[in-house]
């Protein structure tokens, strides 16, 4: 099915290109980075994780919520989602490529990479989660190519693939569980030091997930043949507003504990992420922009006469995705840290190098989907009528 | 090659490749006893829990804090970076009051108890949570005596220790350290390190086997007192049970052992 990848338009290889230049600048800058040290980064001694495990967070939820279209199409036999639940296992294989490279480009130490394997260290959550991403990563490609291949044959998938089908779905919210378990087990580190962690990282995940997969969809029928479905775009479309409402709970919550118990510790980095602490203040307006964003998606998704209209679904989405990947991918991270565990503030905000090897992870990651895109595209493009005859070729 | 032959040499070298890898794990087996094991050497200091009690009425000048930082960074090869206070490496430093013990300020505390500078180093907790989280064994309490080791080798860099600490005691070189250790100040009897390790203190584990006092304690004139917290006759227990101590945010459960008194 690869050789699907290999033939294209002109616009798909500027496309490629355009991706390979910003890898090409990312891989420079990791040369820089991998010479010099971390130093090069906006991190310290006190916000020792920044950009980068932030980006890996936020990216473990995105592949995650893959599970948001194949659960109901295997476990209810939602039948609109036939077509759709390749597009969510490909990008779920595509996100769990950058939360790997994110997490190898934090290291510092990369060429001790396998002393994680070496010295196996099951009292670390680190541990786990480098076997559950693994696993994950594994399982859906699994998945996709066998059924992709199925469907390219015009023959039923194998029986065997059910049974990993099942696991996956298990699976995938068990690798942002461990993820939120990273943070939510660091004594002295109060606003992690919550219960409702890995629930908001779910929630979160399932409203970002799908909304940037709505945006594929549209960006797919627009630039292809293939027609994922007005209304299973509509359906996931759902999806997102439970989500993003559930988030947003789930974060009133937070601040409810923190500002009625009036705890010092659990207040400080709410109050530095939101309105300043001490006079610092860095970090304010982009969260200010994150709550504004999400208050638009909600508004946007909430009514569903708003929602119907696909222009204004791709905005709400947007916003759901900007919004959360601020919150998560950045917020969450450095408030944690700051004040240190001394009650002292180190601000944080990423360099040049640092956010160029950032996007060129993520160009990495969009490298990635394109060509599995390309191939899925391709396959759907030849076979013409899905599993249950209908039509998803647009004419 | 005919197969025959080819089985003969496979067999062969596979034995040998069996027996090489015995002959490394032997060879491992001895290397990690040397570094983590106790000591042989009789003169060497031993404890079930080593600890640290600091008298912070002992502590009068701003001389008598640097005197103890520097005798361990420079025992340690600790960097001295001041262009970029974000990449500070620091074994021991010295705090406020408020900043040490925060959560126990209030608003009507003398400014010159708030503004009294209290040493700070690792904790070396009973239950550290650095240990808890690091994925490579990197960091680990040492059996023997309780002490929070650092394998400075094995470390990848990760810094999730750094996020677990609840003490803020850990330092990652950002940036490679050695430039910034002057040469004539170089001990040679201890590691410099390589950029991307995170490193702390480690009460001294290489002055204790050759039956040393930690080299703060020693510059301190007294007023870090060390000893075996599981010895009820030790110094360290004698103090804690006549005068009034402290530990750095107990609530956490991490135990630490290293007690303050004032």
């Amino acid at each position: 099915m690869l050789e699907k990848a290999i033939q294209g338009s002109s616009r798909y290889w500027v496309w490629i290109l355009f991706l390979l230049s910003l890898i090409g600048a990312g891989v420079i800058a990791y040369i820089y980075q991998f010479q010099n040290g971390l130093g090069v980064t906006g991190m310290s001694r006190d916000v020792s994780w920044g950009l980068y495990i932030g980006q890996f967070t936020f990216l473990v939820g995105v592949a995650a919520s893959g599970v948001m279209v194949v659960l109901p199409y295997y476990l209810h036999h939602y039948k609109k989602f036939a077509r759709l639940t390749i597009l969510g296992e490909f990008l779920a294989i595509a996100a769990v490529v950058m939360c790997m490279l994110f997490i190898f480009v934090d290291m510092g130490q990369p060429l001790r990479v396998l002393n994680v394997l070496l010295h196996p260290t099951p009292n670390s959550v680190m541990f786990y989660d480098m076997c559950v991403l693994a696993g994950y990563l594994i399982l859906n490609l699994i998945v996709g190519w066998t059924v992709l291949g199925a469907e390219r044959k015009d023959v039923p998938p194998p029986k065997w693939v059910k049974p990993v089908i099942y696991l996956s779905i298990a699976w995938a919210p068990s690798i942002h569980t461990v993820t939120a378990f990273l943070y939510a087990g660091l004594p002295g580190r109060h606003f992690w030091l919550s219960a409702i962690m890995a629930a908001r990282f779910l929630a979160s995940a399932f409203a970002g997930g799908p909304a940037l997969l709505i945006l594929l969809c549209l960006i797919v029928r627009k630039y292809t043949k293939f027609d994922p479905g007005k209304e299973a775009i509509q359906a996931i479309g759902k999806i997102v507003t439970y989500c993003m409402l559930i988030n947003v709970f789930f974060l009133g919550l937070e601040f409810f504990t923190a500002f009625y118990s009036g705890i010092p510790g659990h207040k400080h980095s709410f109050i530095y992420l939101y309105t300043g602490l001490h006079g610092h203040s860095q970090l304010v307006p982009v969260m200010w922009i994150s709550s504004i964003l999400a208050a638009v998606a909600i508004v946007l998704l909430i009514f569903p006469q708003l929602r119907k209209n696909e222009g204004i679904l791709a905005v709400a989405c947007a916003s759901t995705f900007l919004s959360l990947w601020i919150d998560k991918g950045f917020g969450l991270v450095i408030g944690g840290f700051i004040p240190n565990p001394m009650e002292r503030i180190t601000e944080y905000w990423p360099t040049f190098p640092e956010t160029v090897i950032s996007i060129a992870v993520w160009a990495v990651g969009f490298l990635v989907l394109t060509i599995l895109y390309k191939i899925a595209v391709s396959i759907k493009e030849e076979v013409v009528y899905d599993k249950y005859g209908e039509k998803q070729i647009q004419s | 090659m005919d197969r025959r032959e080819f089985i003969k040499i496979a067999g062969i070298s596979s034995i040998f490749g069996l027996g090489g890898l015995t002959a490394f794990g032997t060879l491992k087996g001895k290397l990690e006893a040397s570094q983590t094991g106790p000591s042989q050497n009789p003169q060497a200091l031993k404890a079930k829990r080593w600890a640290m009690v600091i008298d912070t009425t002992k502590f009068k000048t701003a001389e008598d804090f640097q005197r103890c930082i520097d005798a361990c960074h420079k025992a340690h090869n600790v960097p001295h970076i001041t262009d970029n206070i974000k990449h500070e490496v620091k074994w021991m430093w010295t705090d406020t009051y408020e900043h040490v013990f925060p959560g126990v300020e209030d608003e009507y505390l003398a400014e010159k108890v708030k503004e009294l500078p209290m040493i700070v180093l690792c904790n070396h907790c009973d239950n550290p949570a650095c240990v808890r989280v690091c994925p490579t064994k990197a960091t680990f309490k040492r059996k023997s005596d309780g002490i929070v080791m650092m394998d400075m080798h094995r470390c990848i860099g990760c810094r999730f220790c750094m996020a677990a600490c609840p003490y803020g005691a850990r330092s990652f070189n950002y940036k490679d350290p050695r430039p910034y250790i002057k040469e004539e100040d170089i001990n040679h009897e201890f590691p410099t390190r390589m950029k991307g390790v995170v490193e702390k203190c480690t009460f001294c584990y290489e002055r204790l086997v050759k039956g040393l006092m930690p080299a703060c304690v020693e510059a301190s004139n007294g007023a870090l007192i060390f000893g075996d917290l599981e010895d009820p006759n030790s110094e360290v227990r004698k103090i804690l049970s006549e005068r009034h101590s402290f530990r750095r945010r107990p609530e956490l459960g991490t135990r630490p052992s290293v007690y303050y008194l004032f």
